[in-house]
């Protein structure tokens, strides 16, 4: 069963055993409309908790995702530079932006599980 | 992640027509063009060039191979291919044009006959400097004014555009600081500032503080201080400030920037409103550029030239780029050259050249035509303008920082249409459908939903009473709930909302034959 | 004043209806200590006869190209502009419209962007350009940056024919962005520079070549290109005379990645140095990582075709400190001017006025190169040279101007303390065979 964490900037991380899968939330869609461009890391890039993962375009807006943990870059989700519109349909989905390995299991335990997100986001009105 | 979260749907909703389609597309005086590849050919031009002397080739096997694909037009086509385009856009001349932070004011077109002169528009910029004294000395004369106007030491004319000039600015800020042994990491940029400023300190390396503005919509003092350090170089503040207000506190902003070695970047963007009235110089300003295309009108051409000449104080000036004009016994001359500036240390050179001569000569007619009397009075106009408008509307729209006498811009936020369904770019379209130009919209990013109304001394009082009674109806049609005014608007503009959303995730940047081909199937 | 619509009794009624006694009271947050009391002690206003006169008499001390027998290039150049494109960028809607940020009422300029970046790819052989820079010389600092954010390099390797104020402003943009740009030394006399191609390393982002070059030289890139790309560096192509694409292979054909080009010889006078018009053109794969703004082709609400500004996320008004520059004006007019004047050449008027500069500056060389004591360096060029003559070039430039000649650019006035017998000399349409004889004349009686 996989575990969902989110951040308070909106992004997550779907825990898988030691890979996480990294992206935005559907409530971060919303907020950036229509997605029209992803741009994303290489593979094999070291990130620590809170670097720039990758960067999601809309029309109005660029957005910079940050890594709500740290690890190593297994795999860039290279099917969003042909359709970045998955974005808006499966942002918690098929539309994760890139994949790590995790290094450090336990920062998960700071960012927050879905029911404490659910209502963070009610909380922002 | 970093957001931001201003609403605007970038991909419009379908209008669901309401006029007949005619059998062309054209709507009687709206005649569709189509590009010039469509209506062009290879074999077609429009100039009768003589057949070119027999002559040996010196290129040296280099000659293009195949042809160029360019498509041609004589010359009739060619007037009613642009004369149509030309149609479909809206200028100042058509209208009120109310953008704010532009400065659509009217350009007058003696401005236009002095540029093209054979003795301005027809000099080229390396002539031998016995055959350009009179360039020389309009350059000086510019020179003279603007810093009669603004109160500093000197001038670098030579940046192609306002952002070209805050570049030339801060590198010479950087320059300074670099003179004294000084490595300074950060500049200080209001919450409010264009966009250019954080943009331009991080092309020179800096790291980019913001600060925040006080429920007044300006700068504090205070707030300044608590962020001035030994590591900051300079701020970059403009004034009168983007929320269309003069920052009250900025002597002593500037003394406590002096104070902590740091210079005071000021963004010119918005000098229209004071000219005559204030001199930066006096405000304590180190650097200043000045949008020549808006506060002495050369026209906006649809997007450029722009000409952004800075004013320095004399702490920087040594610093200014080359080329600049000296005098030289009894004719001028210009210095080009690092090796050639004598004791002053220029940080460099900005582009080929000297600047954009077009763009001074326009400036000076207007600079001549309105006098020292004029510009003042113009400067005034614009305030009274901008404040009437505020006058007008204070009661049916919302201000972000209350109600407060503003300079020649007055901004509003999008409260007054909440819980209408109308944003501000549904509000900012309807104007479209009333034969206005929309304010700017979404700047500052301050404000929410901000709409920003530029009026300038142009407008007449008729105009500005007719341009508020239509603000005054909008308003009212928003609240009682007519949104589908607002929604499906533009109605009666040559295109209806457009999908910016396509264009962005299936970017399509030029003409191809096979995009062609795709269209016609 | 005749620019200011309002009466004095307008004036009092606004202030009325703010609600202020006076025009003071609107500036009274402008600290009363610098506030002005008086107008800045300038001249008051003046009628236009005044102005046009006072004007006219600075315009009469210069002296214009078309007047006399000419040939200065080096950047810019005399070509006849159609009237048809004056009249038609003074129309009210181009000349007095804005940056077209409510599309659906600037169809005409966001159209005329489509079709001059469609022009500019087409004359470039490149795939995508954008809708213009302020001119060649920044748009070449701009194309450097681009390159060490696609290669994440900072090294640019400049060529030593490359137009010396362009090699300055890439070299001031360097040192104020902490990168490197190492110029390679001018060399006249040499052929071609396959030395450069030696000088390309793993830091190397980007090399950047004039062609023609600075001297007016011509040569295939394609195996600069290569050597480039075997390193993973760029090749910026820098052309200052757009004419000659007409005429020669395009940078696009010999494997340019980046290319930037002075737009001013189409559409545009000589304005003494600008407003001009930058050319920018690449590769589609490099499109995200280009400066300025771009025009794209979308649909409307009712499924009409139409243009926008597009791929905006890279501007400064968005990414702010993260902006792929931070330019915000492109040369709209200059862009419309070049395009109108392009569009009456068409390919064929385009190959027709690229041969006549060609023939024009073949006529002048071998004209010049029959005086005793000069020398042509310039074997293989398009429509300038250079020239070696006995004693200081600046010199004979100077005597010519007494002949009523202007006769070319001293090497020493753009490469100070360097090259001070040669000149570097610009034959285009716009010289008629009588004026070549005034030239070689006039050269052969001062360097009697």
């Amino acid at each position: 069963m996989a575990e969902v964490r989110y951040t308070e900037d909106h992004e997550y991380v779907r825990v898988d055993g030691d890979t996480g899968f990294i992206g935005i939330s559907k409530y971060a869609q919303e907020q950036l409309g229509d997605v029209v461009y992803v741009e994303l890391p290489d593979a094999g890039k070291a990130l620590a908790k809170g670097d720039e993962a990758a960067v999601v375009e809309s029309v109005k807006a660029a957005a910079e995702v940050y890594a709500p943990v740290g690890g190593e870059i297994v795999e860039a989700n290279g099917e969003l530079e042909g359709n970045p519109g998955m974005v808006n349909q499966d942002p918690e989905g098929s539309a994760w932006l890139v994949k790590v390995k995790l290094a450090d299991a336990g920062e998960l335990g700071a960012l927050m599980d879905a029911d404490a997100y659910a209502k963070f986001v009610e909380g922002l009105g | 992640m970093s957001m931001n979260r201003e609403g605007r749907p970038t991909a419009p909703a379908a209008t669901g027509g309401g006029k007949p389609p005619t059998f062309t597309g054209n709507r009687a005086l709206q005649i569709e063009e189509p590009l010039l590849f469509e209506t062009g050919s290879l074999e077609k031009t429009g100039v009768d060039l003589p057949e070119p002397a027999k002559h040996e080739s010196r290129l040296g096997g280099l000659e293009r191979q195949g042809g160029t694909g360019l498509a041609g037009l004589t010359e009739p086509q060619t007037m009613r291919h642009y004369v149509r385009l030309s149609q479909k856009n809206y200028a100042i001349d058509t209208g009120f044009y109310p953008l704010g932070s532009c400065t659509m004011k009217h350009n007058p077109r003696l401005n236009e006959v002095m540029a093209r002169l054979p003795g301005f528009g027809d000099v080229h910029p390396l002539q031998p400097e016995r055959t350009v004294q009179g360039a020389l000395a309009l350059m000086d004369m510019l020179s003279h004014w603007l810093l009669e106007l603004t109160g500093m030491a000197g001038v670098a004319l030579s940046p192609k555009a306002g952002a070209h000039g805050e570049l030339c600015g801060m590198a010479a800020i950087k320059a300074a600081h670099d003179a004294k042994g000084e490595k300074r990491s950060t500049v200080l940029v209001p919450e409010s500032a264009h966009g250019t400023n954080p943009a331009t300190a991080a092309l020179l390396g800096y790291k980019v503080t913001s600060i925040p503005a006080r429920d007044n919509g300006t700068v504090s003092v205070d707030a300044m201080r608590a962020a001035l350090s030994g590591e900051v170089a300079g701020i970059m503040l403009t004034n009168p400030n983007t929320c269309g207000l003069f920052e009250p506190d900025i002597v002593e902003i500037a003394e406590a920037v002096h104070d902590a070695g740091a210079y005071f970047y000021c963004d010119g963007a918005n000098f229209n409103a004071i000219v005559g009235r204030a001199r930066p110089g006096d405000l304590g300003v180190d650097c200043m550029h000045i949008n020549l295309h808006k506060t002495f009108s050369t026209p906006h051409g649809g997007g450029g030239p722009g000409s952004g000449p800075v004013v320095f104080s004399e702490a920087i000036l040594p610093y200014a780029p080359v080329p600049f004009v000296k005098r030289n016994g009894e004719g001028l001359s210009l210095v080009e050259h690092e090796g050639d500036a004598g004791d002053a240390k220029p940080f460099g050179r900005q582009s080929a050249f000297h600047g954009q001569m077009g763009m001074f000569v326009r400036t000076m007619a207007y600079m001549l035509s309105h006098g020292s009397d004029g510009m003042r009075q113009a400067s005034e106009d614009a305030v009274l303008n901008a404040n009437y408008l505020r006058a007008r509307l204070r009661d049916v729209m919302t201000q972000p920082f209350g109600d407060q006498i503003c300079m020649h811009e007055v901004l509003f936020d999008d409260t007054f249409l909440t819980d209408s369904g109308v944003t501000t770019l549904d509000f900012a379209k309807a104007l479209i459908d009333e034969g206005f130009h929309p304010m700017t919209v979404y700047f500052p990013l301050v404000a929410h939903g901000a709409m920003l109304v530029e009026p300038t001394e142009s407008e007449t009082k008729e105009a500005l009473d007719q341009f508020i009674a239509v603000l005054r109806d909008l308003a009212k049609a928003a609240k009682a709930g007519d949104a589908e005014r607002f929604t499906g608007a533009p109605r009666y503009a040559p295109r209806a909302r457009l999908d910016e959303t396509r264009a962005a995730r299936e970017p399509r940047l030029r003409w191809t034959p096979e995009t062609q081909a795709e269209a016609a199937e | 004043m005749r620019y200011l619509p309002h009466t004095s009794g307008d004036r009092a009624a606004m202030l009325s209806a703010i609600g202020v006694g006076s025009m003071d009271d609107l500036f009274a947050d402008i600290p009363e200590a610098v506030r002005l009391k008086e107008p800045p002690d300038l001249p008051r206003h003046a009628g236009e006869q005044e102005v046009e006169r006072q004007l006219s008499a600075l315009a009469n001390r210069n002296v214009a190209a078309s007047s006399t027998p000419f040939f200065i290039g080096c950047g810019a150049y005399k070509h006849h502009v159609p009237a048809t494109v004056d009249h038609l960028i003074q129309r009210s809607e181009f000349l007095t419209a804005y940056t077209p940020y409510q599309p659906e009422i600037a169809q005409g300029t966001l159209q005329v962007l489509f079709e001059f970046q469609t022009q500019v790819a087409l004359l470039t052989g490149m795939e995508m350009a954008n809708a213009s820079m302020y001119d060649g010389s920044t748009g070449c600092g701009e194309a450097v940056l681009m390159a060490h954010r696609l290669t994440r390099r900072s090294k640019a390797i400049l060529s030593g024919g490359l137009h010396p104020h362009y090699r300055a402003v890439v070299e001031t943009l360097s040192r104020m962005s902490g990168a490197e740009a190492v110029a390679r030394g001018a060399r006249p006399e040499e052929a071609g520079s396959s030395d450069i191609a030696a000088a390309i390393d793993e830091d190397t982002s980007c090399v950047v070549v004039q062609n023609p070059d600075f001297f007016g030289r011509l040569r295939d890139l394609t195996e600069l290109a290569e050597a480039a790309h075997a390193k993973g560096a760029l090749l910026i192509v820098v052309v200052t005379e757009v004419v000659s694409l007409g005429a020669v292979q395009p940078p696009g054909s010999m494997g340019a990645d980046i290319v930037v080009a002075e737009g001013q010889s189409i559409g545009n006078g000589l304005n003494f140095g600008g407003p001009y018009v930058g050319l920018f053109a690449t590769r589609q794969k490099f499109t995200r990582q280009m400066p300025g703004r771009v025009c794209g082709e979308t649909v409307d609400a009712d499924g009409r075709r139409g243009f926008v500004l597009t791929l905006s996320t890279r501007e400064q008004h968005i990414r702010r400190e993260k902006a792929t520059s931070n330019i915000c004006t492109n040369s709209g007019l200059c862009a419309l001017a070049f395009t109108i004047h392009l569009s009456l050449l068409g390919d064929a008027g385009l190959k027709r006025l690229a041969a006549l500069n060609h023939a024009s500056a073949v006529a002048l060389a071998d004209a010049l190169s029959s005086i005793s004591g000069v020398e042509i360096l310039t074997s293989t060029f398009f429509n300038e040279f250079t020239i070696r003559v006995p004693g200081d070039a600046s010199d004979v430039i100077d005597a010519l101007v007494e002949k009523g000649v202007l006769g070319g650019v001293p090497v020493s006035r753009l490469l100070p303390g360097s090259h001070k017998d040669l000149i570097v000399v610009a034959a285009t349409e716009a010289n008629r065979a009588e004026d070549r004889e005034a030239y070689v004349k006039a050269l052969r009686e001062v360097l009697a």
